[in-house]
This record gives structure tokens, sequence and C-alpha cells, in this order.
């Protein structure tokens, strides 16, 4: 058979994950079962699944593409296109709104310029709703990537997005340590 | 692996080398493994287990010998899971146990493994703790880098990998047949019971799903004995628990106490008591799924699952939440209803349309448009879902409603015959039709 005329590239993982890669498949029990740490691999070099990368999970691992969308849609957090630099996660869960989570968000959205679920125009930051982060007596609480920010007020808000817009984010309060 | 002032899960919260191995090992750790593996067979740890009264800590309160013991005689493969999807709206204890002890964890983990026959072991944790899945998966390495995982571990023959698996941000994945689908690489949504997961689990081998804090209790009931554990707590609710707190008392935090503590001791001596200028409303004792107490039923109630189920309501995940006078009780729901809808993992007919249904009539009420009859019709709604689903989480969001409605009527009310909207909230506004 021969090739199509308008051939995509084939997407090729890159090589930095290749080590990583070969040691997910070595150690799930099956290829299938390789599938959600195959997401977080592309997730975490390319801040999300690449579309084209589809086809080239799918021969890995032996499952369908409608396999993968389904698990890409299925999970907030996998993501299928290019996120904002910060994606700021803030709890809107119970615990959160009883120490004040609504005028958080309040104060996020008019310091950002933009609603719940929306990016700035300059796609530096988005601003969504979460449902319970698991830092219930630490809130309110929001998330950029694998770290909280805990015990917010507008102040700790506002010296958080001055930080950001420097590119020196402030230190998580989850980050305890991990260096050593 | 001595408890300290009563504290065998938490005694090493707090201290700053606690997560790693040689910290760990100075202070006692991996000694119950040694023991486990190199003088006890595997029916010998869980009977202990058995006897030692644990029960789940992940919400269900499942004794934990129990369960172990529903794998065949035999099975060849038999697959351990730690679930450490830790979601349930209140509950901040796992996060502390892998923080703080994630060794604790792991030597539980890798003892229960041994138990049940299991040489794959997975800890499945939330997405949104990504710290915590690098803190856990260090531990491993530790682990591998020392010979406690791999081949023929401490000369016993035995052999066990664990895997650190994360999750990617679904509720859903907390229940245990939810979480094994979703290891085997596709939407969380649980299956069925029976079989069982014991039975026929991930792969359709024998599979076993126990809670950090279950897991974590393991390795000081294989070095002190089912009856050290025993002392503390009650007849049926043995041992200790972690609770995780929030709400406007002086001191937030996880409390580890004997299971059976009055809980108006545990929130004068532990908690402090409410804040300056708060007054207790109610208190959501076991996460958010779990039926309200008024303040009044609270202050009645020990903390252990015969007493907390006798007041009508659960012990759960330990998540506890102090709810203040000032708080508005149907604001309260419709937080937890918008999160039973989004969290729905759509499967059931039910518990799809049901959540969406109670989410939209608690919206309408609170911008005022709601009518008496919408109140009815909430009950209605929860009658049609309850024990109706595959797995509880149509329970539990018919439970939360219920006794909200029950016990906070007045509130429910007010709006319906004021018509009066509670102030413009945009959390919602732009992604729920």
């Amino acid at each position: 058979m021969s090739a199509p005329v308008e051939e995509k590239r084939a997407f090729v993982l890159p090589e930095e994950d290749r080590g990583a890669f070969a040691r997910i498949l070595e150690r799930y029990p099956t290829r299938r079962s390789a599938l959600m740490p195959t997401l977080w691999l592309l997730q975490d070099r390319f801040g999300h699944v690449p579309p084209e990368a589809v086809p080239w999970i799918c021969g890995q691992l032996g499952v369908t593409e409608a396999r993968v969308a389904e698990v890409i849609s299925f999970y907030t957090m996998f993501r299928d296109r290019p996120q904002a630099k910060y994606v700021l996660q803030v709890c809107r869960n119970i615990s959160c709104t009883i120490h004040g989570a609504p005028s958080i968000i309040a104060h996020l959205e008019k310091r950002l310029g933009v609603r719940l679920g929306e990016t700035t125009p300059d796609g530096m930051f988005a601003l969504e709703g979460a449902e319970c982060l698991g830092a219930c007596g630490m809130g309110p609480v929001l998330q950029i990537g694998r770290h909280l920010y805990e015990n917010l007020t507008p102040a700790k808000v506002d010296e958080l997005l001055d930080s950001l817009r420097r590119g020196e984010p402030m230190r998580p309060d989850t980050d305890r340590e991990l260096e050593d | 692996m001595a408890q300290e002032n009563g504290k065998i899960l938490s005694r090493r919260f707090g201290r700053p080398d606690s997560h790693k191995l040689a910290a760990y090992r100075a202070d006692g750790g991996y000694a119950a493994l040694r023991k486990a593996l190199l003088e006890m067979k595997p029916g010998d740890v869980t009977a202990v287990v058995k006897e030692s009264g644990l029960r789940g800590r992940g919400g269900a309160g499942f004794p934990t010998g129990v369960k172990w013991g529903f794998v065949p005689r035999g099975a060849e493969t038999v697959y351990f899971m730690v679930n450490a999807d830790e979601s349930e709206p209140g509950t901040f204890k796992d996060r502390f146990l892998m923080d703080y002890d994630p060794h604790l964890v792991l030597e539980g983990a890798m003892i229960s493994s041994y138990a049940v026959g299991s040489k794959l072991c997975f800890v499945y944790i939330r997405g949104e703790f990504g710290w915590l899945v690098e803190r856990m998966e260090r531990a491993v390495e530790e682990l591998y880098a020392e010979g406690l995982l791999g081949r023929d571990i401490l000369g016993s023959g035995y052999d066990l990998d664990v895997i650190v698996h994360k999750g990617a941000g679904a509720y859903i994945c907390g229940e245990e047949t939810g979480l094994i689908n979703s290891i085997t690489g596709t939407k969380g949504q649980p299956s069925i019971k029976p079989p069982f997961p014991a039975v026929s689990g991930f792969l359709g081998e024998p599979t076993i799903v126990n809670n950090v804090e279950t897991v974590a209790a393991v390795p000081f009931i294989l070095e002190e004995g089912a009856a050290a554990y025993r002392a503390f707590g009650t007849e049926k609710s043995a041992g200790t628990k972690l609770w995780s707190v929030s709400g406007p008392v002086v001191n937030q935090g996880v409390f580890e106490i004997p299971l059976g503590m009055p809980f108006a001791e545990f929130f004068d001596g532990h908690l402090g008591g409410m804040r300056e200028g708060e007054t207790l409303k109610a208190v959501i004792m076991g996460g958010s799924s779990v039926p309200v107490l008024t303040a009044d039923e609270a202050m009645a109630v020990n903390l252990d699952y015969e007493s907390l189920q006798e007041a009508g309501t659960m012990l759960g995940s330990g998540g506890m939440i102090i709810i203040p006078e000032r708080c508005d009780m149907v604001e309260m729901i419709q937080v937890l209803m918008h999160f039973y809808w989004d969290e729905s993992c759509g499967q059931c007919t039910p518990c799809r349309e049901g959540t969406g249904w109670l989410h939209r009539i608690v919206r309408r009420l609170r911008r005022g448009e709601g009518t008496s009859e919408d109140l009815d019709l909430l009950g209605r709604v929860c009658d049609g879902m309850a024990g109706l689903t595959i797995c509880p989480l149509a329970d539990a969001a018919v439970m939360p409603m219920r006794s909200f409605l029950q016990k906070f009527r007045p509130e429910f009310e007010a709006l319906v015959r004021e018509s009066r909207p509670a102030k413009p909230d945009s959390r919602w506004a732009r992604e729920v039709r």
C-alpha cells in the first residue's frame, strides 16, 4: 500500500522521555494499563496531550483512538489542547466556601479581569473552579501544577500573581523539602 | 514502632526528616515487615489483622482481615492496591500520612501485599496530589536501592514490586472498582458487584483495595499484636482514627484519637472549640457524603462506627466539617450538589440525571425561582436515586441532600416564601445549563 499523499509527520517521542516510557512499559502488567502514565508523560512534556501523539499512543499500547479520547475527556486533569501558562484551579467546595472561597474567586476575577472558566488574553492565566483539593483545613486553596497555595487571603493572592508575572513563582505551601 | 501518647499513625507528623528511609528505619521502621516476611506465613498475618478488629478507613468500615480472607486460596496472581485517591470533601488525612510518613504507608502496603499473596502493589494517588506522587515515588526508589523491594526481599524469597499510579482528576476512582478500572487504562467507571474484586478484580484476578490509613495501621498491629491495637477504641470500633477537621474551630488539622471518644470532648479538648465570634451550627462527621448532624446532635455522639450509625450518620472517612451559624445551609448543599453532579461518572441513569436535577433545583431555590413544590420534588428525586445504582455515589449525594432538607428545612422554606434570591453567585453560572 502506498503512503497517503499528504502524510502527516509521525509523532516521535522526545529523546529525554524514552527512558521513562520504557520503564512504564516494563513495570505495568499490560500495555493497555500503561495508558494513564503515558498520557501523563506526554502532558508533563508538552503541557497537554498533543493530538498528533494519539496515533503513536495507539500503536505503542494497542488501544483505539476512541479509548484514548474517552480517557482524556473523562479525567479532568488531562488536556487535549494548549493551556495558559498558569492554570489557577481554585477550590469551591464546602470547606473552602466556609473559609471564604467565594471572595477569593471574586478577587481573582477582579485582579485578572476574567471570569471563572476564562483565560487572560495574553494566555498567561486561566482561572478555573476546582472540586475538593484535599486541603480542607488549609482553605481557601488553589492549585497550580503539582502544588497548592493554601490559606489564601486577597493579599496572598496579590503576592502570588505578582510573583507569577515576574516569572519567579512564590514557594507553594506543599513544597516541603522535596529537593533533598 | 511503638505508640507515643496514643499515636500510632501520626506520631511522626511534623518531624523534619520523617519522610526519609534512614529516619524511618532509625525509628524502628520496617521491623514489622521483617517480622512478617521472616517469621510469619501470609495466613498468620491475615489472622492477626482480623483479630485486631481493624476496619477499612476509607469510608465503608469493612473489617480488613475479613476482606483479605476473601481472596481464593491458591490464587496464583493477586493484586494489592492502596487507595490514595483521597477526594471526599472534608478529607485530608491520607495526604498527611503520605507527606510525613510515606514509609509507614509503604511498609503497611508491603505487609498487606504479602498477606494476600500479591507480587505487584499499586498505590493509586489522586492526580491533584502531584507533590505526593513525587514523595511516594522517591520513597519507593529508596526501597529498591536498599533491596527492600524487588526480588527476594530480606532473604525471605518473597518478591514484590510497587507502582505509584497517578490519577487524573475523578472522585469516582476512590470507589474500589472504579479505581481498578482506572488502572486498566479506561474511564474510572465502577463495576457491578458481585463479583467482588477480591475474587475478580484487576485483569480479572483477585484484587484487594485498602485505604492509605488502613494499611498504615498494619505495621503496628504486626509488631505489637492485635491486643495492643484493641487496647485503643471500643469493642466493635478498635484502634485509633485520624480525623481531618476543617471549619472555624480554634485548631484545624489532622488529629489521631482512639475510636469512641465523645465528640464534645474532642471538640473542646483537641479543636479548642469555635473561634471567637463563631457559633457551632452543624457538623458533617465523616466527609461530605454522610448525613449532617445539628450542633445538639453532634454534642451527644461518640466518635466510633456504631455510635455515629445510631445517630443516623456515618463515620465515613473521618473528614469532619464544622459548619458555623453564619453559613447558609442552602448554599452549603448547593456546593455539594454541584460536586456530586460534576463527579457522577454518568454510567447509571438515576445518578447521572438525579444529581443534575438536585443541583438545578437547589440552584433555582437560591435564585428565588423555586416553589414550595420543589422541596417535595427534591425528596422524590432522592427516592429515585438511593440504592438504585452500581456504586454508592448516588447515595452519597442523597444522604446530605435529605438530611439538610430535613434538619434545616426552614432555610429552604424561607427562600421559597420570600422568593428572595441569595447573593448573586458567579461560581457556576458559566458552566451549568
